[in-house]
């Protein structure tokens, strides 16, 4: 995948972020996951509009599969939010990390708006990778651009599957599942290049699947806050002997 | 749900229970984030609590997997993966030949050993 280079506007900087999602590996990974989303949608009664606005408002896979199967299985309103709410606890560290890459000397909160919405996985692991060839006055532009192509990008493909629905032998269903966990995988292991993000992404995997056998309450949660403390405290240490 | 669905539209339904429960850890982040630079110790720990919590997600989905993915056997899902990890440190860190390599093997394995 090609860095990118200087940009001469904010515009030139929007359309190299709209490139730069357009030839990820993470457009074949959205597209495969909404070819699934949408054919659940249609599983369970629901309009493709709906599915489309829920994609650009709550723009989070896992609290959208929460909703629709909850949509589809019944459940009480506030058991869903509560679950939605539990998903989505990982945006906040997210959006903590994130924000300081983009912000320059001249930038108001109002900027933030729009790369705090679009936060999610597949633009957070891409823009840590990508954002510091960029040059700080053009990130926000640039970000912008490529949550845009990684949203059009669901959005279409949750079309085609609602249409497409049922007809997907479970072997490819399946190899389609498979694309999540394997970019993400593969490319949180290609940005971590520092010992501190290593140990946390080895603490994780280790920790994710062991408190979820235990059946442990919030276990990912606790994944996170356990790994990334134990990995946090690991590099202050090494530090203070340096 | 499907009474609630039927009283307060679907559209009122995505905003409460799906729109704001989710969106509003991102505005909490937004307000933290506030006045910290990328070198500031509460950025470094969140950066390393996402990545933990993602390498969790992760292992999760290959483990403890749901759909049709979880009619493939488990040992295939895990030889997948580790064929994406060779395939990945062998193409100098390409995550396309990667994840390329990992579906193959997926494939082949699912193909090959029905569940």
């Amino acid at each position: 995948m090609p860095a990118p280079g200087t940009f001469f506007s904010s515009t030139s900087a929007y359309a190299g972020g709209v490139k730069s999602a357009l030839t990820s590996v993470f457009v074949i990974v959205l597209a495969g996951t909404y070819v699934g989303m949408g054919a659940l949608a249609h599983d369970v009664g629901l309009s493709p509009g709906w599915l489309a606005l829920s994609t650009v408002l709550v723009w989070a896979a896992p609290a959208q599969l929460i909703m629709i199967s909850a949509l589809g299985t019944g459940g009480t309103m506030f058991e869903v939010a509560l679950a939605v709410t539990l998903s989505a606890t990982r945006l906040f560290p997210m959006v903590v990390a994130l924000l300081p890459l983009l912000r320059g000397p001249g930038t108001r909160l109002r900027d933030m708006l729009l790369p705090t919405h679009f936060t999610s996985i597949s633009m957070w692991v891409e823009s840590l990778r990508l954002l510091p060839a960029v040059p700080r006055e053009h990130r926000i532009a640039f970000c912008n651009g490529l949550s845009t192509g990684y949203m059009g990008t669901a959005v279409t493909f949750g079309f085609v599957g609602f249409y497409l629905a049922a007809g997907l032998p479970p072997l490819l269903a399946g190899v389609l599942l498979f694309l999540t966990p394997m970019s993400f995988f593969l490319s949180t292991v290609n940005n971590a290049r520092m010992a501190i993000d290593k140990l946390a992404l080895v603490l994780g995997l280790i920790l994710g699947p062991l408190l979820a056998y235990w059946q442990v309450q919030l276990d990912l949660l606790w994944t996170g806050v356990i790994g990334g403390t134990v990995a946090y405290a690991f590099h202050r240490v090494r530090e203070a002997m340096q | 749900m499907k009474a609630a669905v039927v009283e307060l539209g679907p559209y009122v339904v995505l905003i409460l229970v799906g729109f704001l429960p989710n969106e509003v850890w991102r505005i909490v982040g937004l307000l933290t984030a506030r006045g910290l630079n990328e070198d500031s110790q509460l950025v470094i720990w969140s950066r390393t609590v996402a990545t933990a919590l993602l390498a969790g997600v992760i292992a999760k989905l290959i483990l403890f997997s749901s759909g049709e993915l979880a009619s493939i056997p488990l040992a295939i899902r895990v030889g997948a993966a580790i064929c994406a990890f060779a395939a990945f440190l062998l193409t100098k860190r390409s995550v396309f030949a990667g994840v390329l390599a990992g579906e193959a093997a997926l494939l082949l394995g699912g193909f090959l050993f029905p569940h």
